[in-house]
């Protein structure tokens, strides 16, 4: 009988999965301090990828070890099949918008724009071309001859951004743009960001440390700790079905139950209910939303508890109660504003909504 | 805020410092540059153009600050190329050895100028450490002359003293470029050949413009290195003076040629300033 063998994927192949950029196993240290483990990922061709982390979580190594600023100790990055990592940052089809944009001090906003072009040697007609429409694209077009000096920190963001555009990057690597911008024209970016994003369908990596954009303008969220990956998922899908404990809390707000499984039902405090799990230690994360008043008919499955209301925080739409049972559990629930119950409260959750976790101490003990 | 008092007593004593010992011999200088000399060696106190006449009526003098000017333009050059690469090492290369390296370019700062230019004294003469090197490998049979008492050998003397002064201003004005830009510069393509040219040196020509400044005057100005190395082909324009203060005994000839260097060297200052300001762009 004939063995049909898996051909083995080598180095500096092509892949057989489409994606743009494919990170692979890169791992990097400073000095005796671990920034980096082991990280996989692959970029798929007009994808937002956010790399979402704590500071000191290593976002922005990663980031700069795919612009080619810092070399990663081991593991390799191709893109379209080809390897990218030996390459210095000069070669490679991928621009970036720093943190704090590294505008030329010295250029105009249109000598800044179309400085690619210049060091590419590009026609003078294609180059003027290229720049008008890119500065028409960030609506940056007035400000043309200005030194980027002269213009504000939003209008600087722009700039970068028509800078690194021009020149029709493969893909486009983000440094928190918008960390340096106040709240509102922060978010007015953030939705300008992604439907330019869409606009020139050129794959971003996006570096944040803020959930909520993370959230607003991804199409897929990596979650960054301590140089690991905890999770890679869709915004709707990372936060209705975290896998980890740590996912469940740095994205949204959670409730983080810890119970014990035996015979199909676990029982956390005085909370029971039926699971599909193994018998032994659970760790459930239930979302404060999905713990909702009692309809007062009892009958469907949800889980029924009595708790007295301790603090309540308002949020504008939406509060933020925090309610104690009588064997001292602590549970958040987010209501909706208007309502102004108090005293013992009748609550409910459905057991659907508790969502199985990893536990992640086991990391921190390890560090 | 301060009381009138305290400030008054914080900037009085400079104040009048600075007109005690250099407005008020400057005024006297600028008199006597007006004055004249009588036959019996005598100061005649009546105001005269004549010193300034003579100034570019006597061929020597044109011809020795046009030199000067030549030696002090030689060493500006060099001191830039000198300057330049090892400020561009220290603050791009070194790494860790920026600190050390550093002290070790402001160290010669702390000897005495007048050992530095003895030095090259017992370098250069006809027994000197170089020409007793270059006989002993049979590179030439008999001491090189041109060596010393030469321009040559004044134009060696103060690139090696003012190199230093050029090296410190470029070497300030390149830690000053954010690192950023480089890294944004080769992200968009640039080689680093392409983002020195285009980047790096653009952004430090206000500390090139202050260290050429730097090396041009301070050179013009210098009389030790010509006395000590020159020769009487090396003679520059401050020896000129100094012998018109000294045995010549003209003070109103060597205060007028000393009036035409300082609005020379004033006027060079005003332009590199409003070079530097055109050139820096925080």
């Amino acid at each position: 009988m004939a063995s049909v063998t898996q051909p083995e994927i080598a180095p500096g192949t092509v892949r057989t999965v489409p994606s743009l950029l494919s990170i692979h196993e890169v791992a990097k240290s400073f000095g005796p301090t671990p920034v980096l483990r082991n990280i996989s990922l692959d970029i798929a061709e007009g994808e937002f990828l956010t790399v979402l982390g704590e500071s000191g979580s290593g976002k922005t190594t990663l980031l700069r070890i795919i612009g080619g600023f810092e070399s990663a100790d081991s593991g390799q990055i191709l893109m379209g099949g080809e390897r990218l990592d030996p390459l210095p940052p000069y070669r490679r089809r991928v621009n970036t918008v720093f943190q704090h944009y590294a505008l030329f001090p010295h250029l105009t906003v249109e000598e800044n724009v179309g400085y690619g072009l210049r060091v590419a040697k590009l026609p003078k007609e294609e180059i003027i071309a290229r720049v008008q429409q890119a500065l028409a694209m960030v609506k940056m077009t007035a400000y043309a001859g200005s030194k980027p000096s002269k213009i504000s920190g939003g209008q600087q963001q722009r700039v970068a951004l028509a800078r690194a555009l021009v020149n029709r990057p493969r893909l486009l690597l983000l440094d928190e743009p918008l960390s340096a911008l106040d709240a509102n024209l922060r978010r007015q970016m953030q939705v300008e960001l992604k439907s330019l994003q869409r606009e020139v369908g050129i794959s971003f990596v996006f570096v944040t440390h803020d959930q909520d954009e993370a959230m607003v303008m991804s199409d897929r969220i990596a979650l960054l700790r301590m140089g690991e990956l905890e999770q890679v998922a869709s915004p709707r899908e990372i936060y209705s079905r975290p896998a980890t404990a740590y996912t469940a809390q740095f994205i949204g707000h959670t409730n983080l139950l810890r119970g014990e499984v035996k015979g199909g039902i676990v029982r956390c405090h005085s909370l029971s209910w039926p699971v599909d799990l193994p018998d032994g230690p659970v760790l459930f994360s239930l979302r404060p939303e999905n713990i909702r008043f009692a309809a007062g008919a009892s009958g469907s499955n949800a889980v029924h508890f009595r708790a007295r209301l301790r603090t309540r925080i308002f949020h504008g739409a939406t509060e933020l109660l925090q309610a104690e049972c009588a064997d001292g559990l602590v549970l958040s629930l987010r209501t909706a504003s208007y309502d102004n119950r108090h005293g013992d409260l009748d609550l409910e959750f459905a057991p659907a909504d508790a969502i199985p976790v990893r536990d992640s101490d086991d990391l921190k003990k390890r560090n | 805020m301060f009381s009138r008092a305290y400030r008054a007593a914080i900037t009085i004593p400079p104040l009048l410092w600075v007109a005690l010992f250099l407005l008020l011999p400057y005024a006297l200088l600028f008199c006597y540059s007006f004055w004249s000399v009588s036959p019996a060696q005598a100061i005649v106190h009546s105001w005269t153009l004549n010193n300034y006449r003579e100034l570019f009526r006597v061929n020597v003098y044109l011809q020795t600050l046009f030199r000067s000017m030549w030696i002090a333009a030689r060493v500006t050059i060099f001191s830039l190329l000198l300057g330049y690469p090892l400020a561009y090492y220290l603050s791009f290369g070194a790494g860790a050895r920026k600190d050390f390296l550093y002290q070790l370019v402001i160290i010669p700062l702390w000897v005495s100028y007048l050992v530095r230019a003895y030095a090259w004294k017992t370098i250069l003469g006809s027994g000197g450490v170089l020409n007793t090197l270059l006989q002993y490998v049979h590179l030439t049979n008999h001491p090189l002359n041109f060596l010393l008492y030469s321009p040559f050998a004044v134009v060696l003397t103060l690139t090696h003293i003012y190199t230093p002064f050029t090296f410190l201003p470029i070497f300030a004005s390149l830690e000053h470029i954010p690192r950023n830009l480089i890294e944004a510069s080769h992200d968009l393509g640039a080689s680093p050949l392409q983002t020195f040219w285009r980047v790096v040196l653009p952004l430090s020509i206000p500390g090139v413009l202050a260290g050429a400044t730097f090396a041009f005057v301070l050179s013009l100005g210098d009389f030790l290195a010509p006395l000590l190395l020159g020769g009487p082909s090396g003679i520059m324009i401050s020896n000129i003076v100094v012998s018109l203060f000294g045995a010549a005994y003209n003070w109103p000839l060597g205060a007028a040629i000393s009036f035409g260097m300082l609005v020379l060297v004033i006027g060079l200052l005003f332009l590199s300033e409003r070079l530097e300001k055109k050139w820096s762009f925080r």
